[in-house]
């Protein structure tokens, strides 16, 4: 592992100057994902700046009725949080979904949406990946692929994006709220992972150096009953073979409105949107959906 | 080398009047089973070897290290975390728990006596992991928290499924499984603080 310096910070305009002071500067929170790349050589940062003591934890009301999750609680508070369990299920249940207890105490909501894809190849740098070293080629288009995208993708890379969490965000239309050095601004989740192209190192659309220091869920969640279901190699512990997280509004029988977002599937959370326009406004029964019931 | 101490360190001011360090190294204050160790780390320094090679703790098991296993699973400020993910530097200020620290002055804690009478190991490389994330976890579970397996809308009731689900992050590669969820089962029946 290269060497690296490291501070903490109590102030989100530190952090910033930190950051943009220096190209090799990484934020830190939980580190799980940071950290074990860093043993694997696949990021080499010359400074960390450890965010987790900066006021941005916690759940609370946001102005529209909706709520406001802090970049720093950390995975298991988001899923615990009697809100979350009442208004967003789904949410509750992707965080849940994924990694192990240990992991989501030290995992971040910032650094979930940051975490790197889980591809073999990506994380091996003895091998070609156009993600970590643009114009190398991609290792995975001829190897072992059976977890890799299906949507999306290009010949450049077919890497998946591995949260759970941003999958049920996309569903419910969750928007990421950023501070940079010249201001703040926000990404609707459904924008913020870019397409692939040729691009693949391009992971987020993020300005450089901004702290991601929010997300925000709008009030309009269309039931109490969203639910997320993953299908993973064993029981618990894996990341998706591919998930889903879905949120249906039925009035008098039909389906007033419906999001359906998957994950393991492509770069990024995949709102299944042709499929929400067949649904809605028809009939909400199980003979809606060909071979369904 | 001159070590710094994190809070208090101004190598450098950079343009924009931020203080800078530049160290590679730094001098922390490690709060471990109560007692506090000052300690001169490289900054790469995991938790995990802070505690084995400078504290001497070698109660907590370094296993895959990349976080998979659970193996070097510890309390921060009462919490499970993988220790081999965790940077000692980032742990500087947190409470930290080896197994070294559960019950005391050889007594056990009742999930020790458990994991002992129900043989909740064999080889017992994962069993130091396995006991503190066990006593995590089932903090978690007094606390409310639900898990992956937990009916939404409902609150959890721990068995068997919600053990091996809460517990997945621990690995035993010896397939002491069934025992483990026993013992686990067994502390909880007990209804005793176990932390």
């Amino acid at each position: 592992m290269r060497e690296f310096a490291y501070q903490r910070v109590t102030q989100v305009r530190e952090a910033l100057t930190l950051v943009a002071e220096n190209d090799g500067s990484r934020y830190l929170a939980g580190g799980t994902n940071l950290v074990d790349l860093m043993k694997c050589g696949v990021e080499a940062p010359t400074r960390l700046v450890d965010v987790r003591s900066l006021p941005l934890g916690g759940v609370r009301e946001g102005a529209d009725g909706g709520l406001v999750i802090g970049a720093t609680t950390t995975n298991s508070d988001v899923a615990a949080h009697p809100e979350v369990r009442r208004r967003f299920p789904a949410l509750s249940q992707a965080v849940l979904a994924g990694a192990s207890g240990q992991l989501r105490n030290m995992a971040t909501v910032g650094g979930n949406l940051l975490q790197r894809t889980r591809c073999a190849y990506f994380a091996d740098p003895s091998q070609a990946c156009n993600k970590r070293v643009p114009g190398t080629g991609c290792s995975a288009v001829d190897g072992a692929h059976h977890n890799h995208a299906v949507f999306g993708w290009s010949r450049h890379c077919v890497a998946t994006h591995p949260s759970d969490m941003a999958v049920a965000l996309a569903a419910f239309d969750a928007v990421v709220h950023y501070e940079t050095l010249d201001g703040g601004g926000e990404i609707p989740l459904s924008e913020f992972y870019p397409p692939v192209g040729d691009t693949p190192q391009q992971e987020t659309v993020l300005p450089s150096g901004a702290l991601i220091t929010a997300v925000s869920l709008p009030k309009a969640a269309l039931s109490p009953w969203s639910r997320y279901r993953k299908v993973r190699d064993r029981a618990s512990y894996a990341f998706a073979n591919v998930s889903i997280a879905a949120d249906l509004g039925v009035h008098d029988g039909v389906v007033r409105d419906v999001r359906i977002a998957l994950g393991g599937v492509a770069s990024q959370p995949w709102r299944a949107r042709s499929a929400e326009a067949f649904l809605r406004g028809g009939p909400a029964s199980f003979g809606t959906v060909p071979g369904g019931g | 080398m001159a070590f710094h101490r994190l809070s208090t360190c101004a190598v450098a001011l950079g343009e924009k009047g931020v203080a800078l360090n530049e160290d590679t190294h730094s001098e922390i204050l490690l709060h471990v089973n109560g007692v506090k160790h000052c300690l001169s780390v490289d900054n790469r320094t995991t938790l995990l070897d802070a505690l084995r090679e400078r504290v001497g703790h070698t109660g907590t098991k370094k296993g895959c290290d990349h976080g998979q296993c659970g193996a070097c699973t510890v309390l921060c400020d009462g919490r499970r975390v993988v220790s081999c993910l965790m940077l000692a530097v980032a742990a500087e200020g947190a409470e930290v728990t080896t197994v070294e620290g559960l019950g005391g002055d050889g007594e056990l804690l009742p999930i020790q006596q458990e994991f002992v009478r129900l043989d909740g190991f064999q080889c017992g490389y994962c069993t130091s992991g396995q006991i503190c994330s066990a006593v995590g976890m089932l903090a978690e579970y007094a606390e409310g928290w639900p898990s992956a397996v937990t009916a939404p809308g409902s609150e959890p009731v721990l068995d068997a499924v919600e053990v091996r689900e809460r517990m997945s992050g621990n690995l035993c590669r010896c397939g002491a499984y069934p025992s483990i969820v026993r013992a686990v089962l067994e502390t909880a029946a007990r209804g005793e603080v176990t932390g």
